[in-house]
Parts: structure tokens; sequence; C-alpha cells
């Protein structure tokens, strides 16, 4: 146990934890927005995996990671509006259309990896950055400051998610919309137009979370996000409906994997004691879900389709 | 309706098949030989629709009470584990009452680990989809605990293959084959036998019409003096416990007669708890409807296997396509209401208007489901 | 939304089911003995797919060989990773009469022991593992895996210069175990100072984990990796990404990174796959356990031609292969 508490396997350990919490992250606060305004959509792990594949196969096919990240988020803010159109206008019950998307996500990336690839090929992935003078900072320059592009992203979507839902007309709009629909349709706001953008940018944060998946790994395999997405999920209960709570969930369920890691690498845990900590992420996820969703600002509406008119 | 939307998504699937390459007619043509081509292959589509019966069959009770149960894995395999446990345990107790008791211990395993998500909806607020989406993840690395540690078969720690399954369970506790000359076991029987007791469950008794006024009027229900929390708990418990016993057909039914994991998630529960929720959504969320929607679905299964084999067709087509239908189904049903509404109002036909408020308004119950 | 889809999916079910039942007459089952000119079945199931480069793939390729010099037709399953549907495919090529059924994964062993005392008139093969379940048509098939293990662990041990070498597995069974520790040993036997840390991941598909494992050992200092099943395409995206070089099993890894892959050790089940067709063909059953070593042709090593291994490094490597083969250098597993 000593090995683990040397400055630079600790260090180590928090850069990986970021780095596994970014997908998290990524979708979770996709997520965040569409239930902000009364969506929920139980999709995100489908839309993951159809962004992360969009972005490996433009990549393979294009050598550019940019054109990569570019179609991970339009494959994502496309399945916003096919999701949109089956909450919105069809009315169709959230949960069960949610999982649909769920499998068909897992299916159809399944069938177009087998069809268009076949055999797993490397891709020349999201490079690291370093940010100047800080990647430069002694010991936690390496750790907070030399990540892949996506990284920095997904934390700053943090305080740009929360500047929108508290300070815009927008987030207004959204919070309104999430919470009493009927009111805010008297007020003038359209329900529907405000939850169309929340819907198709949160799933263009799934499709985003996927490609930085995909991009990190530099490698496509079947069901590569592994339950990430509902995990991403699970986060935004986690967090209280904020985004500095999203951020601190992801951060946990992250560094909690890193932590299990470095313990393996370094021999500290070993076989079946792996299971158990394995399972600490969800046991805790229960305990703070038991602890703080008592009266925790779950939007009224979320899951109730809008009916102008009753 | 049903009809048409796996059509439309055959066709969509059609159309991505030729787009990559493949000819949609051999693939299609491969998929239904090989679920209904034959006695054998219509007896492994109904194999593979045991599972998603009793899942998918336990599944509306939740619904119908107004919660969704996303728990099916992690009670599969809470079932699974408590009922291997009773036969390692007392293997050399007679069939007639080891085989049942079996049973019973599945469906008490399913039920307590579906109550805790009902228990931690109901008591502490914690809501249903993010508890039974942590318990899946426990139950799973539960599971590869006992199975990597004190329940791996004693011969393969002497081998050293160190392959992460029990022992060959006890033949006592071996689900008879039944007679025909097929793999069809009697777990098809309970499985059918059970789905006919949540309907009788839910529309013949007393107990059914609480759970359903909960589900339907939450607040009505209350009114009414009855315990809406102790209904969802409930719910969670028969569902559980539904898919607790799909976990002892699962392992006393399989082949190798043994629980197994390779670290992952579905190993031998197949994804059978979410594809439970496809098979009742198909059978409109009907326990006895639920049969031919679990065969049907079985069989597309069975199918997808078929066709990747001969014609090379990824059997994830169908896997996505069944998505599709899911999507499809719960999309133009809400359409077709509401345009039946509009219609009715246009024509100011109270008849029609009172018949159809009835739909409407279960309509807006059903998709105030959490 | 409950009681409308019910009603309105009751109508549609009836006719669904009668049209159902109409193509199914119209497709028959159709089951022949074997004819003794005819040429040879031979069913694979895999539990991956066919082209992972790695265990399910080196079965592929070596029933490709196999083609070339007798007349077979083959017949995969691959994708298979839930036990059951595995189960339902080797009954299902037992029962259309397939000469040879390969249950390729250790996992399907339990279910092949209750299928194969049905099917006496086939063949059936399964590994890797060392138990034939006392029954004459059972062949099992195993490699000596920490042979080729050793050898890159003595090319591993010569080429790192932190001295700390990391190794991704995925559960610790088997051909995998095997690897790995004669992968340590030959590290070791090279220089008994240097760090061997072993992660093993718990899965076998988890790529964004075995990712993750490979970036655990770089950063506790590691410059060389090898690790073993479908997973590792996640490793090897690491090792490319920090330019750490990486040793291969199963199959020739060297398209995972042109740059960084030094060798692999290869399945070749043709030794096997072969010893099984000559006991069809004479028409005996002796059900055993075969296994490959470098001796008998069942493993190999495939050198990747881009990497600038050191002649050195290479004559260690060739002079342990040939020790390996005489019996002069123990791996030291078991």
């Amino acid at each position: 146990m000593s090995d683990f508490f040397t400055a630079t396997v600790l260090l180590a350990t928090l850069a990986s934890g970021i780095r596994l919490a970014t997908p998290f992250l990524l979708a979770a606060l996709g997520e965040t927005l569409g239930q902000k305004s009364g969506v929920l959509n139980l999709g995100v792990e489908g839309v993951m995996l159809l962004g992360a594949y969009g972005a490996y196969y433009a990549t393979l096919r294009t050598d550019s990671v940019l054109i990569g990240i570019g179609v991970g988020v339009l494959v994502g803010a496309f399945m916003g509006v096919v999701y949109g159109v089956v909450t919105l206008a069809l009315k169709a019950e959230q949960g069960i259309s949610g999982i649909g998307i769920f499998i068909f996500g897992l299916g159809i990336s399944d069938l177009l990896f087998q069809k268009q690839v076949g055999t797993p090929t490397p891709i020349d992935g999201l490079g690291h950055f370093s940010i100047p003078v800080l990647g430069d900072l002694p010991l936690i320059g390496e750790a907070l400051f030399q990540q892949n592009v996506l990284v920095y992203v997904a934390f700053l979507l943090v305080p740009a998610l929360w500047f929108v839902i508290n300070r815009t007309t927008f987030g207004l709009n959204v919070k309104a919309v999430g919470e009493t629909p009927e009111a805010a349709d008297s007020l003038g706001v359209s329900v529907d137009r405000t939850r169309y953008i929340t819907i198709i940018v949160g799933n263009a944060m799934a499709g985003l979370a996927g490609a930085a998946l995909a991009l990190e790994l530099a490698i496509f395999q079947q069901n590569l996000t592994n339950g990430h997405g509902f995990i991403a999920i699970a986060l935004v209960y986690f967090g209280a409906w904020r985004p500095s709570g999203v951020m601190a969930g992801a951060l946990v369920f992250g560094l909690i994997q890193a932590m299990v890691l470095q313990w393996k690498t370094l021999g500290i845990v070993v076989g079946t004691t792996a299971s158990i900590v394995g399972m600490f992420p969800a046991v805790l996820t229960i305990l703070v879900l038991v602890v703080v969703s008592r009266g925790t600002g779950a939007p009224a509406a979320l899951t109730r389709p809008f009916e102008r008119g009753h | 309706m049903l009809i048409g939307a796996v059509l439309a998504a055959g066709l969509i699937g059609a159309v991505m098949l030729l787009v990559l390459g493949a000819n949609p007619l051999t693939g299609y043509a491969a998929l239904i030989d090989g679920a209904f081509g034959g006695t054998k292959n219509l007896a492994n589509s109904a194999l593979k629709a045991m599972p998603l019966l009793l899942v998918g069959a336990g599944i509306t009770v939740a619904f119908r009470t107004g919660v969704i149960n996303i728990g099916g894995e992690g009670q599969i395999i809470a079932g699974a584990i408590l009922s291997t446990l009773l036969v390692l345990a007392l293997p050399d107790v007679p069939r007639l009452i080891l085989l049942p008791s079996a049973f019973l211990f599945g469906a008490i395993g399913g039920a307590i680990w579906g109550g805790m998500a009902g228990a931690l909806k109901s008591y502490a607020g914690v809501n249903e989809i993010l508890s039974t989406i942590m318990l899946n993840i426990i139950a799973v690395q539960i599971l590869n605990l006992l199975l990597r540690g004190p329940l791996m078969d004693p011969g393969e720690i002497e081998r050293g293959s160190r392959i992460p399954h029990t022992e060959r369970l006890s033949g006592n506790a071996d689900l008879p084959i039944l007679p025909g000359g097929t793999r069809l076991h009697f777990g098809v029987i309970v499985a059918v036998v059970m789905a006919v007791v949540c309907y009788v469950l839910l529309f013949r008794t007393t107990q059914g019409l609480r759970l359903r006024a909960s589900g339907h009027n939450p607040f009505a229900s209350l009114y009414a003096g009855m315990s809406v929390k102790r209904n969802v708990v409930l719910a969670f418990m028969y569902s559980g416990a539904m898919c607790g016993l799909a976990g002892v057909t699962l392992v006393f039914g399989s082949e190798g007669h043994r629980l197994a994991t390779d670290g992952g998630a579905t190993t031998f529960t197949g994804a059978a708890g979410f594809n439970g929720i496809v098979a009742a959504l198909f059978g409109g969320l009907h326990p006895l409807w639920t049969i031919p929607a679990s065969f049907l679905f079985g069989a597309l299964l069975v199918g997808a296997n078929a066709m990747q084999r001969e014609v090379q067709v990824p059997a994830a087509l169908i896997l996505g396509l069944n998505g599709l239908v899911v999507v499809f189904v719960v999309a133009s049903l809400q359409t077709r209401v509401r345009l039946a509404q509009i219609a009715s109002r246009l024509r100011g036909e109270e008849q029609a208007d009172l018949s159809l408020s009835d739909e409407a308004s279960s309509a807006e119950a059903g998709a105030d489901t959490s | 939304m409950i009681k409308t889809i019910q009603t309105l999916t009751r109508k549609s079910w009836l006719a669904g089911l009668v049209v159902l039942a109409l193509v199914a007459a119209a497709c028959g089952d159709d089951d022949e003995g074997r004819d003794p000119d005819a040429p040879i079945r031979i069913a694979m199931v895999g539990p991956s797919a066919s082209n992972d480069l790695a265990f399910t793939q080196s079965m592929v390729d070596s029933l490709d060989r196999l083609g070339q010099e007798h007349d077979i037709e083959v017949d995969i399953t691959d994708g298979t990773f839930v036990i059951e549907d595995a189960a339902v495919a080797i009954r299902g090529y037992a029962e259309d009469g397939f000469d040879i059924v390969l249950a390729h994964g250790s996992q399907f062993g339990g279910s092949l022991s209750e299928i194969a005392p049905d099917y006496p008139d086939t063949y059936f093969a399964w590994g890797t593992s060392a138990d034939t379940f006392g029954l004459e048509n059972v062949y099992s098939y195993s490699v000596k895996a920490d042979q080729g293990g050793y050898i890159n662990g003595v090319m591993a041990g010569h080429l790192t210069e932190s001295n700390i070498v990391g190794v991704v597995g995925p559960i610790e069974v088997g051909d995998i175990k095997a690897y790995i520790d004669g992968f340590a040993n030959g590290v070791k036997s090279v220089d008994s100072a240097i760090t061997v840390n072993i992660n093993y991941i718990d899965s076998f598909s988890d790529v964004a984990l075995a990712a993750e494992a490979a970036q655990a050992h770089v950063d506790a200092g590691a410059d060389v990796l090898t690790g073993v099943s479908q997973m590792t395409v996640g490793a090897t995206g690491v090792a490319n990404d920090h330019g750490v070089i990486w040793f291969g099993s199963q199959s020739d890894q060297t398209p995972l990174g042109e740059d960084i892959v030094v060798a692999s050790q290869i399945y070749n089940w043709d030794y096997q796959l072969g010893e099984i067709v000559d006991d069809l063909l004479a028409g005996v059953k002796n059900g055993r356990v075969i296994t490959a070593d470098f001796n008998n042709g069942g493993l190999s090593m495939a050198y990747n031609p881009g990497f600038a291994l050191p002649s050195a490094v290479r004559a260690a490597a060739d002079e342990t292969e040939a020790g390996i083969r005489d019996g002069s250098i123990s791996t030291g597993y078991e």
C-alpha cells in the first residue's frame, strides 16, 4: 500500500481518473440539459455508441481527428432529432423510447463496424495537448494539463452549462419548461421548441462523449462504451441536476476506477478482492442517492409530455 | 400496427444491407428458416423465448403499477445465485423436492433484489431507473466474486484451467426434457404457467386491482386508503421474483447445467433482462399477450444467429432493428390515439369523445410512469 | 398508453402469427448422413469475431490452411459470447451431421460434456483445455503458451531500459495464465531485478479498461508491454501513443502497431486439426488431449519486419526457442 502513496503514483491516478471521467462527464452534462427541460433520455448509451463509431470511421477514412469529432457530434445531433420527433411530436413514452434507441445504437454500430471495417484497425487518435505554462508546472502539470483536447472541452462545458442554465433567458426557459410547462407556455415560451433544442444539444454531447472514447482509445469494438451511457444517466441524479455536482460524480467514478487499476498494477489488490472494489462505485451511488435525493430539484415535469390545453 | 412497425423496421434494415453490399432477401430468408423452419428450430426459438417471457410477464406487473423495472439483469443473477447455492448445499435431495425448492429460492432471490429497488424508491425517494442500473452492476460483481472464488468448480482449480463456473450441478435439479425429441424442457411450462399467474394476479385479484390503481392514478389511490408506497415495493418484488425464476431456468435448463460468467454482464443471461422489456412491450404490456410476443422475439434472436451463420449478415442487424421496432411501436400508438382524438373533436361527436377519452387518459397515465 | 397498446396489438398478433406459420411451413428441415467421398465437414463455434486478431482468428486461419491440404467444407459461428448460444450452435452442427465440431473456447466445455455423449459419431474438439470427460469422441487441445511467453519475456528483459515491464491480462484462466506466467519468468531469467507488473482487468472485452490498465503500467514506468485476448486492442493504442514496445500472443498483432510490435507468439492449430482429421480419415476415435508446442509446429514466433530488433536480442530469442525445443530451458510454468 505504501507504493500507492507516492506523489508520482497519486498524480498518475489523478490523471487517469480525469481521462476516465471525461466520456461520463460529456454524456452526463448533455443528459442534464435534456432533463432540466423535462425530457429523460435513456438512449444515451446507444447514441454514444453511434457517435463513437461515426468518429472512428470518419477518422479512419479521412485521417482527420477533427472530421472525426465533427461526425461524432453530427451523428449525436441526428439521433437527437429522431428522439425529439419521437418524444415531442409523437409524444411517445420517454423511458421505453430511450431503451429502443439504446438497443438500436448497440446493434447498428456493431453491424456497421462488422460490415465496413471488420478487423480492429487502429487510427491516429487524439494526441495529448500540453497547455502552455500550466502544462510545465511541476507534478500537477502532467496530470492535469497534458490531456487530450476533449478533456479540456468537457471540463470547460461545466461552467458553460451552468452559465447557460442559470444566467441566460434560454436557461430560464429551459427550467420553466422542465418545471411547469403549462405556465411557461402561457407566458409565450414554446415548450416544444425549447425541448427540441435541449434534446438535440444533449444528444450531440452524447455523440461527442462517444467520439471522445473512440478517439482516446484510437479503436472501435462492439459495445465499446460498455455501460458508460447508463452510468452517465445515474450521474445526473447523483449530481442533483447541477453541472458541478455531475462533474463531482464523474470524477468520483473515474478516480475510483483509476485507483483500482493502479492498485492492481502495483499488486495491492489481487484476484477476487478486485470484484469487491469494482462494486464500490455502484454502492456509493445508491448511498449518495439515499442521502441527497429527498427534495433535491428533480424537474417537476420530467418524463411528462406537454400537451397544450390540458 | 405491430406488424407495420416490424415491416417498416425490416424495410429500413433491407436498405441498410443493400447500401452495405449484402443481399437482404437471402438474409431474411435465412432468418425465417433459422427461426421457424422445422421442429428443432421452433424448439430453439421457444427455449430462447422462455426467459424473455418470465422477465416480460413480470415487467408487465411493474409497468402496470407505474414503475419501470430495468433491473431484470440483476434480478436474474440474484435468483440464479440463490438457487445455485441451495442445490450446491443439498445435492442429494430427491428431484421432486429439490427442483421446486430451487424455483422457490430463485424467486426469493429475484424478489429480494427487486424489492430493494422498490424500497429505495418508496422509502428513500431513489429513482428506480438509477437504483436498478446500480443493482445490476452490483449483482454482476457478486456473481464474478463467487464464481472466481468460493463457487468455482474444484475440478477447474485442480486442472489449473480456472474457468469461472460452478461444478456440474446435481442431476436432481436438472429441468426435465419434455417428450417430443426436442430440447424443450420443463422451464417452458413454468414460464407459460407463470405468465398466466401474472395475468390472474393483475386482473382477477384485489391485490392486482390495487396495483393497477396505484399505477393509474397514485393520488386517487391514496385517497382510497391504499398505500402506494407498499404497492410499489410489492410490484418490484413480483417483477423481481419472475426474473429470479428466469435465472433458475437459465441455470438448470442450460446445456452445461452450471452457473457461469466470463466477467461480463450478459454471459448467461443473454441480456434477457433487457430483451424481456421489449417482449413485454411487443405484447402490449399484457401478461398473456407477452406469451406469443416472447416467442416471436425469441425466434428473431435465434433466426438472427442463423442468418449470421449462413449468409454472413451480422446478427447485430436484428438487434438494431428490434430497437427501431420498439421506437416505432411506442411512437405510433400515441400518434393514433392523438389522431383519433383530433378527429373526434372535429366531428364533435359526443359518443366518440366519451369512448376515446378513456384511451386518451390512460395514454397519459402510461406516459407518466416515473 | 398501456390500454391502447394492448387493444391495438391484439388484432395484429393473429394476423402476424398466421403469416409466420405459413412462411415456416414453406421452409423445410433437411438432414442427411455423411457420404465418405464428400468433403470433410468441419464446424467451428468461436466466442469473438473471426477477425479479432486474437484467439478466434487463430483458429479461422488454421482452418484456411487445412483447406489447402484436405477437401473440407467449413462453417463458422462466431461472436457467441453467450455460452448458451454457443451450446445451441454446437448441438445444431452435430445434429446437422458435421464430421468435426470445434468448440473453440474453454468456457464451452461445460456444455460440450453434456452434448457430446448424444452424438457418438461426431468428432468434437474443444480448447483450450486438458479434459476429454473420458469420452472417445472428444478431443481437447491446449497450447504450451508459456513457451512463447518465455521467449517474448526474454526479449522484453533485454529491451527494457526502465527495468519495469507491464502485462495486461483479461481473466486468470488456462492458456492466458500460462502465457503471462511464462512471460514473467522469461523476463526474470534475463535479470531477476526487473519488475513485472501484472494487471488482470477481469474482462475479455472492455477495451477502455484495457487501455487504462496499459496507461497505469506506463505511469508506473513500464517501457515494455504485453497482453492477451481481444481487449488488448485498447492497450496497443496506449502503447502506440507512448511509443512503448509491445509483445503479442495468439495471432500476429503487427497490424495493431507497425512501429511498436516486436514479435507475437502465434497459435497454429494446424497440428491439432491434422491429428483429428487423420483419426477421422482412419475411422478411429481416440479422444485425447493434444498439446501444441514449438516442437510440433503448434506454436511459432512471428517477428515484425518493421521493427528494428537488435540482432543480439534476436539471437537471444532464437537461442531461447532452441533451448525450449530441446528441453534445456524450462519456462518454469506449472
